[in-house]
């Protein structure tokens, strides 16, 4: 974290007021950036996560979008290409799909496909995640997309001090970055964070707590789940390594491997459906990296390969600290 | 209560020069006789720079290509009223306004040939590499420019499609942001009648694209696009009412593709000869080279020289080509951050020592 984290001001934040923090703090000091989206401006977002911004910076900066998905991230892109660094926010991952040819077959591309002259430095804002038991298709989390596709950053995090940095950070990218909010702890939880400017870089993982038996991987809403199965975990005389990765890609692997080193064992814990989820990548890397090391195979809890169930079956969906739990268990007695 | 009427519409066709080299004078766009044969000029380098490119697909010295044979008067009208501060957001079938607005010759020939550094194109001419997903790029075209609007530049963007492209939902959404924003933005569509084998009827029971413009709240045109004078005339005055800040703007430029899709198509499975042949009397260059001959600025020793002044250029051109580096295999990975990752470094590193061996 840059040095501005030791100032001694700080703000009691939600995640979600974190976020709005990091939009406010950065728009004030770069007047390139820009919020879009739906609903972002007169309502300050459905979540409030841009909430105030309409009227501290107006209309040319913070522009309610027509209610199309393609739209806002192409025009985004054109704005990007033209100098600005716009943060577009899509309403809800499950809303993503109408964009997705603009993500994928442009956003990801164009450093590449004009070699470098178009660099694209902005950011796509959107919820994701199981936990709050809303309609259908407010519920996905579709990381492995945006992983499986070169070019894009993916960033998620799991504090309200960790959400501002990383944010900051992700508009003073030079390259695209999909940052995802874990809905379901936007309000869960609120901690002292800096007033200032300050930034965490992409691809450094937080060790969460520290351990010596086994080590938990998790990202977003689940980070928190893994914490709260780790604390459990003590009372049985197990000391859990708990890593948030903060940021997908790039993966901190190195940081992996060092927790993993020391353990000799790991559970990767996602909400994501599991068939080709980032837990298979995490857990084949390190089984690629640590054959000998290892002293059981790396277990995976993760969501069920069905669509994302109805409020009334979610919490049987998601990972579960007992599920979590049990995985270590298993790894234990392996 | 009354029905009211909430709307009533009326969309313009702007035709000068007819296929016989007749012309409108009253709707002739004062050019000067200098500033006409320099049109004409334009016309037959783009097509010397087309008709080059299909031979070297045919010899196996480039990839795929996609003709504008036919399409000449479409891009070189407009590109006659672009400036340096202009923006062009272009599809893979622009390749002769690209040309005209400053993407050198051997840039193109190479994106064709495979070589994605073609793509990398020269500092001030703002001009993004040719996109395949259709109607995607109006999207950009209309991000810039409504980012042009908001730093108060001179400039206009332009965002390209094909009749084909009307149908896309990017399309559509193109033209609603464009309009919502007051986007410095001209949103031109080549209607050459054909996307692949789909004639234009089947993108639309409308009568015209241009006409869909009224949906969105923006002004909308039709130009025969075979007509270089009418291209002008009508891009101009679109150009003139987004450089007053007065908005974005619907071009359709009525035209025909003489060619196939590309040169893995075979236009012959779904167009009659006697389409083809009825297109042929109405294409650009001919009606344009009776229009001189009348005018008597123009005659057959000067096209031949012409002729011969425009091979050389494109031989000029092969030669840069044939001259290029091969493109470095390690480098497809090597553009995708500003920063290699450890993964793409791993990569990177793989593709280099096997490249080696």
């Amino acid at each position: 974290m840059s040095a501005a984290k030791e100032q001694e001001e700080t703000k009691k934040l939600t995640l979600v007021q974190a976020v709005q923090d990091a939009l406010r703090t950065e728009m004030e000091l770069d007047e390139r950036v820009l919020v879009m989206g739906e609903d972002v401006g007169r309502d300050g977002g459905v979540f409030r996560a841009t909430e105030g911004l309409l009227d501290q910076f107006g209309p040319e900066r913070v522009m309610d979008t027509p209610l199309a998905e393609s739209g806002i991230v192409g025009t985004a892109l054109g704005l990007a290409v033209a100098g600005f660094r716009p943060v577009a926010e899509i309403q809800f991952m499950g809303f993503v799909y109408p964009a997705i040819n603009q993500l994928f077959a442009h956003v990801a591309r164009f450093r590449n496909r004009s070699r470098g002259r178009y660099p694209l430095p902005m950011v796509v804002r959107m919820p994701y995640g199981g936990g709050i038991h809303p309609p259908e298709h407010h519920s996905e989390s579709y990381e492995s997309l945006f992983l499986n596709t070169p070019g894009l950053k993916v960033v998620v995090p799991s504090t309200p001090t960790d959400a501002k940095g990383l944010l900051i950070q992700a508009i003073r990218e030079e390259d695209p970055v999909i940052f995802l909010e874990p809905k379901r702890i936007y309000r869960a939880f609120r901690e002292e964070v800096p007033s200032g400017a300050y930034t965490i870089p992409l691809g450094e993982l937080r060790v969460a707590r520290e351990g010596s038996d086994v080590t938990l991987i998790a990202w977003g809403a689940m980070s928190r789940v893994v914490l709260e199965a780790s604390e459990f975990l003590v009372k049985d005389g197990v000391s859990a390594e708990v890593l948030d990765l903060r940021t997908l890609n790039p993966l901190d692997l190195d940081g992996i491997l060092e927790s993993v080193r020391k353990t000799g064992r790991a559970v990767v814990v996602h909400e994501a459906p599991r068939n080709t989820g980032f837990g298979a990548e995490i857990a084949t890397l390190i089984h690629e990296r640590l054959p000998l090391e290892l002293e059981a195979p790396v277990a995976r809890v993760t969501g069920f390969d069905c669509v994302f169930p109805f409020p009334m079956t979610e919490e049987h969906y998601l990972p579960t600290r007992d599920r979590v739990i049990a995985a270590v268990r298993k790894t234990l007695d392996f | 209560m009354p029905k009211t009427i909430i709307y009533e519409a009326m969309t313009e066709k702007l035709e000068i020069l007819a296929p016989d080299g007749t012309v409108d004078e009253q709707l002739l766009p004062p050019l000067s006789q200098e500033e006409v044969l320099g049109l004409y000029r334009d016309m037959l380098t783009l097509r010397a720079f087309d008709d080059k490119a299909l031979k070297l697909q045919r010899q196996g010295r480039m990839g795929t290509w996609a003709s504008t044979l036919g399409q000449e008067a479409a891009q070189a009208g407009l590109a006659k009223n672009l400036t340096r501060a202009d923006w062009l957001a272009p599809t893979f079938r622009e390749s002769g306004l690209m040309l005209l607005f400053g993407v050198p010759a051997v840039n193109q020939y190479a994106y064709w040939k495979g070589d994605e550094a073609g793509s990398l194109f020269p500092e001030g001419v703002n001009c993004l590499p040719p996109s395949v997903p259709i109607a995607s790029q109006l999207l950009h075209a209309v991000g810039i420019g409504m980012a042009l609007q908001k730093k108060g530049s001179d400039g206009v963007a332009v965002g390209f499609g094909g009749d084909g492209s009307t149908s896309e939902g990017d399309f559509h959404e193109a033209l609603n942001f464009a309009g919502v924003f007051g986007a410095r933005t001209l949103l031109y569509v080549q209607n050459n009648q054909w996307a692949i084998s789909v004639p234009f009827k089947r993108q639309t029971a409308a009568g015209s694209i241009a006409q869909k413009a009224h949906a969105y709240g923006i002004p909308g045109l039709q130009v025969d696009g075979n007509d270089p004078f009418a291209v002008y005339a009508g891009t101009k005055a679109a150009l003139d009412h987004i450089r007053a800040g007065k908005g974005a703007y619907l071009v359709e430029a009525l035209t025909y593709r003489m060619q196939s899709h590309t040169t893995a198509d075979d236009h012959t499975r779904y167009r009659t000869p006697e389409e083809t042949a009825l297109w042929a009397e109405r294409e650009p260059v001919r009606r344009t080279r009776l229009y001189l001959e009348k005018k008597e600025w123009w005659d057959e020793q000067k096209e031949a020289a012409l002729q011969e002044e425009l091979a050389a250029a494109v031989e000029g051109w092969v030669k840069e080509l044939e001259a290029r580096p091969a493109p470095k295999p390690e480098d497809m990975v090597a553009f995708m951050y500003q920063e290699m990752p450890w993964h793409l470094k791993e990569q990177y590193e793989f593709l280099k020592a096997e490249v080696k061996r």
